[in-house]
């Protein structure tokens, strides 16, 4: 192994590889070859760094310098002065480097730096190479399972842990292993739900873009908890780079023996399958989810029976998502206590966010539970750009909550934020400034709505196009003053009456809107002419 | 057993059982609009929800299981907002063309919303788009009247196993089509109307071809002459407010004449010579080594059916047509020249509890006579609202019967209505013309009744065990079609008919439809089968008389000429 001076780290996710990446990639080998370099300089390929709608972003270490926006044309300049002269590249460089650290504020207001737990590896090994993972203390955590824990300690484990579903709906992890496990159909089944469809989330693709493994080892884990033989990964069809690092993924790990039977010379075998989803929202439920595995049209199922009890061809089924799953390793290796450390009484761990909008920095950042989304967007978020004022954000996707500026000082966290009738969801936080128009902001959720409603039951197939219309009406200053009512109440019976978590969820973005920003929204009733 | 409480009412329901079943019991009554017993209970309408304490949300209690010590409200305030707001919801999507709907006066959202006391729609704006597919001969859908309760897509696609049309789009876009919007009329769809039979609105209904019955009736060029197959009779009461399996033979005679129709013949006759063509279509295939197992052809919608998903088994099928098609070319041979009439005068209008019928009187084959054979099929529906537009008093017509020669006919015939029906009828004849003996107990129980598929085994001396299935709908035809395809199938004769019941709950037929009206209907015709003096086809004295002076012999020239047809291998697509 040769011994380099320098390491260049360069983003390949999808974000990058639309911008050029490879290309760059490319052009930084060649030129580092071509200035005699080559031995002393290794050009590494990673996941998402953390940045995003940056263009292509590579990182220099020792030092640790970020460059964004790099195109082949800059490639020369930057070998030649950073990597040649040791003089960093100014005008390509990141003004502050991106927080790849989990901050917690102390009771005296000091910063500490944490070490992530989900994102540990993202950003830093090369996703698409096995033996990185494993030199990261990857499957160590399957291999203590297998060796040194019952799988009733592995729930036990993850119950104590207090980790909970960070899909959005936050339920105990641990406990729906627990069913599963109980149900007594000895064929079972993993899912893990990367049907990522919130719009502006896509944490769960940068996880699966930059540490895949970890994600195996997480199903693994819970195959061997639950008692399951076969697990799916129900990837949404657009993430093309997330499918084809999966897929290698396990390739590799049953070339290694961790995937197939008897892993690791146990009685415990395991396979992994991949499965793209065709591009519908709802598919996100995991009961359509199921539905759509199977082959059918993505409509949810009736409830109960629950997954657990009867999912994928009727078998009990755990369906986690990218993020639950991708904790479970750290958990395992690490221990509950460990993971308890983090976030607050009760809701321990981490959360991954995707933070995009009006601020300085967008991209992929993770957080310790309870973390204030003014820490959020000031320290990781570097702020609201070009120094304006903070307006709103909309936290948890288009299913989320509207949140106006005496939301900065709450903790976030599934159990906090429901005191506020706010939820964390898929954990994508879009900020305002104060230049947004909130109206069109929920134009533009209501239309995802219809356009996304899956069409089964009447409340969310109609109702979705009954507050299109009104908030269309709205954003043409031609609304009526009762229409703000009608949105209300209209998005209430939804939640009453709609078959599935889709049509239940618009209320929160409508009242939460209303709650907030109730005056600017009355500004776009016509005014009678006087 | 489970105890829960219902609007105070303590109820105790099996294991399994629904909320909506548990307060079925209690006589509690839930209004339901996309559940039907029998076929689906998917909670998409949210028209049955309730309120579940402990529940954050209202469920439907059509899917909803019941459970130990659960406590629920069917009537609250929030209730009945919810369940106001889902219909009115549909309402806002719908044509609101009730006056003059094809279902006016017998459609379930009509019904609802007059239950749930809907005097106003809030909701305005944009509807879904809605394109009319008449292409068919049989089956019109329209579906801005469709309310996407999915009954139909279940009915085509578990019970027909036939898949014709399901749901496309998304949300607002959601409609039920063919794949790629393509019309009925160019698709593997078998036309057996059962969609029609499910739609709670007027979205799937027969073509109809009551203004051009009418026009023949008005003609005074046209001898028009009516038949009415066995299960019409069954059921035509029932649109008329009698209860189902009340056999209105004599009423429906005398309201046909009063319609204008010229000659009133009955299926039933051309069944008797179905009989006697099949029964020695299938001794002769046993004695020669033909293809078996021999199936039945009566069903258009069946053959419709092996013609796109089995065309490799259409040698199984019997070349005999169906009897009201066999009627039709007779009428204008054999009758037409008995009565002194030219054919190109006549017109023959075949009522039928079926909507497949109306494409198969336009197959080209079904010209035989020279002419077309049947010129219309009307549904049982389609009559009634004929008696009705003519100002008929049904309730208080005295009875009439049939006209001669084509309207003697047997028990075995009227029994043909039903599921085992034709296969019964044939193993009467088949028995004794093998035999030569008199069949003492004429009445073929185990082939009767609602099971999906039975099987017999029939003595029968000189030829040995013979061995017959019976499947309804084209699930269970489906299955049987597998087993002939994997040689599991070592039946001698089959018969198939493509509704659920058979025809007696045709796609034609009065709505609604379920298992017990099913059962009724059935037993309205065993009940005539047993009154009648002939039970055995053979034995119909008309029957005899047709042979001598113009058939010849069953499978004759005559026969193979005028009775026989043949089938056309279609696409799957």
């Amino acid at each position: 192994m040769n011994m380099v001076r320098s390491h260049v780290l360069i983003s390949i996710d999808a974000g990058t590889i639309m911008a050029g990446a490879r290309a760059v990639e490319e052009a930084l080998v060649k030129e580092i070859a071509s200035q005699g370099l080559a031995e002393e300089i290794a050009v590494l390929e990673t996941g998402s760094i953390g940045i995003t709608g940056r263009g292509v972003v590579v990182v220099v270490y020792p030092e640790g310098i970020y460059y964004a926006g790099v195109t082949p044309n800059d490639v020369p300049e930057l070998v030649e002065e950073h990597l040649l002269k040791g003089r960093p590249l100014k005008r390509l460089m990141l003004a502050e480097a991106p927080k790849r650290y989990v901050i917690k504020r102390e009771k005296t207001g000091l910063l500490k730096e944490q070490p992530r737990v989900v994102l540990r590896n993202s950003g830093i090994i090369n996703p698409e190479s096995i033996d990185e993972y494993i030199a990261a203390q990857g499957y160590e955590a399957i291999a203590k399972a297998l060796t040194s824990m019952t799988p009733e300690e592995v729930i036990s484990e993850v119950k104590s842990s207090g980790l909970s579903g960070r899909g959005g709906a936050s339920f105990p992890t641990g406990l729906k292993w627990e069913f599963a496990r109980k149900a007594p159909d000895p064929e079972k089944y993993i899912i893990c739900n990367a049907d990522e469809g919130e719009p502006g989330t896509f944490k769960d693709r940068l996880i699966l873009e930059g540490d895949p493994h970890k994600l195996i080892e997480g199903m693994l884990i819970a195959g061997y908890a639950v008692g399951a033989q076969k697990g799916f990964v129900y990837i949404r069809g657009e993430y093309t780079l997330s499918t084809e690092r999966m897929e290698k993924a396990i390739t590799e790990a049953k070339a290694y023996g961790l995937l197939g039977a008897h892993i690791l010379d146990s009685d415990f075998s395991f396979d992994i399958f991949i499965m793209k989803g065709a591009g519908a929202y709802v598919c996100g439920e995991e009961t359509a989810l199921i539905e759509s595995l199977e082959g059918r049209r993505g409509h949810p199922r009736n409830k109960p029976p629950y997954p657990v009890t009867e999912g994928l061809w009727g078998k009990p089924t755990i369906v986690n998502n990218v993020e639950t799953l991708a904790n479970i390793p750290e958990i395992i290796k690490n221990g509950a206590t460990w993971f308890k450390a983090y976030g607050t009484e009760k809701c321990p761990g981490t959360k991954v966010y995707t933070i995009l909008g009006h601020v300085a920095t967008p991209g992929l950042i993770e957080t310790e539970m309870g973390t204030t989304l003014r820490d959020i967007i000031y320290e990781y978020g570097g702020g609201i750009k070009e120094g304006k004022k903070f307006k709103g954000a909309l936290v948890g996707g288009a299913a989320g909550a509207f949140l106006g500026p005496d939301m900065l000082d709450v903790q976030m966290d599934f159990v906090n934020l429901k005191e506020y009738a706010a939820v964390l969801g898929s954990g994508a936080i879009l900020v305002m400034n104060e230049d947004a128009s909130i109206v069109e902001m929920l134009k533009s959720v209501l239309h995802f709505f219809k356009h996304e409603s899956c069409g089964h039951c009447v409340p969310c197939r109609l109702g979705t196009a009954q507050l299109v219309e009104i908030v269309d009406r709205l954003a043409a200053h031609e609304g009526k003053k009762e229409d703000l009512d009608k949105l209300l109440k209209i998005s209430k019976v939804m939640r009453d009456t709609s078959f599935c978590p889709l049509g239940q969820s618009l209320y929160l973005p409508i009242s939460s809107a209303l709650k907030y920003f109730k005056d600017e929204i009355l500004s776009h009733v016509k005014q009678a002419a006087s | 057993m489970i105890n829960l409480t219902i609007n105070g009412h303590n109820i105790q329901v099996e294991e399994g059982a629904t909320i909506l079943e548990a307060a079925l019991k209690a006589d509690i009554h839930i209004p339901t609009l996309c559940y039907l017993p029998e076929v689906q209970a998917i909670g998409a309408c949210r028209v049955c929800l309730v309120e579940i304490e402990g529940n954050r949300n209202l469920q439907a209690a059509c899917v909803f299981p019941a459970s130990e010590g659960l406590v629920v409200h069917t009537n609250s305030e929030r209730v009945r907002a919810a369940r106001k707001f889902s219909v009115e919801m549909l309402l806002s999507n719908h044509p609101m063309e009730c006056l003059t709907c094809a279902r006016n006066l017998n459609c379930e959202l009509q019904k609802i919303a007059e239950e749930l006391g809907i005097r106003e729609v809030r909701f305005t704006g944009e509807k879904s788009e809605g394109h009319i597919d008449d292409f068919s001969p049989s089956i019109r859908r329209d579906q801005s009247k469709c309310i996407l309760c999915r009954r139909c897509v279940t009915v085509c696609q578990e019970i027909q196993s036939v898949s014709a049309i399901f749901a496309q789009g998304r949300g607002f876009e959601t409609r039920i089509e063919p794949a790629f919007d393509a019309s009925l009329n160019d698709i593997a769809c078998t036309f057996c109307g059962q969609c029609s039979l499910v739609c709670p609105v007027g979205a799937i209904t027969e073509k109809e071809d009551i203004d051009e019955v009418w026009a023949a009736l008005a003609d005074p060029t046209k001898i028009v002459i009516v038949q009415d197959a066995p299960a019409v009779r069954a059921a035509l009461g029932e649109e008329f407010g009698y209860p189902p399996g009340t056999l209105v033979t004599g009423k429906m005679l005398a309201a046909v004449r009063r319609l204008g129709f010229d000659r009133v013949f009955d299926t039933n006759f051309a069944a008797d010579l179905t009989i006697m063509e099949e029964g020695n279509e299938l001794l002769k295939r046993v004695g020669e080594g033909g293809v078996l197992p021999l199936i039945t052809s009566c069903s258009p919608g069946w053959i419709k059916f092996i013609e796109h998903f089995y065309p490799e088994l259409l040698p199984h099928l019997s070349t005999c047509k169906s009897p009201h098609q066999m009627l039709g070319a007779l009428v204008k041979t054999y009758y037409a020249e008995k009565a002194g009439i030219n054919p190109k005068d006549m017109v023959v209008v075949s009522v039928m509890p079926c909507t497949a019928k109306k494409f198969e009187c336009n197959r080209p084959e079904m010209n035989d006579s020279g002419y077309k054979d049947v010129d219309y099929v009307l549904t049982t529906r389609e009559l009634a609202k004929m008696i009705r537009q003519a100002g008929i008093d049904f309730r208080n017509l005295e009875d009439e019967t049939y006209d001669d020669p084509l309207g003697e006919y047997t028990g075995a015939a009227t029994i043909f209505g039903a599921t085992g029906g034709v296969m019964e009828a044939a193993l009467r004849t088949a028995y004794e013309v093998a035999t030569g003996k008199t069949l003492e107990n004429v009445e073929f129980t185990a082939v009767r009744g609602l099971e999906g598929i039975k099987e017999a085994i029939v003595p029968v001396e000189g030829i040995g065990e013979v061995k017959v299935a019976v499947a309804h709908g084209l699930g269970n035809a489906r299955k049987l079609m597998e087993k002939i395809k994997d040689g599991t199938a070592n039946y001698h004769f089959i018969e198939i008919m493509a509704c659920p019941g058979g025809c007696v709950s045709g796609g034609g037929q009065p709505i609604p439809v379920n298992n017990e009206i099913r059962r009724l209907r059935a037993k309205a015709l065993y009940q005539e089968d047993r009154s009648l003096k002939y039970r055995k086809s053979h034995e119909n004295p008309s029957i005899k008389r047709i042979y001598e002076e113009f058939l010849g012999t069953p499978l004759g020239e005559q026969s193979h000429h005028l009775l026989h047809t043949k089938y056309t291998a279609r696409s799957r697509f």
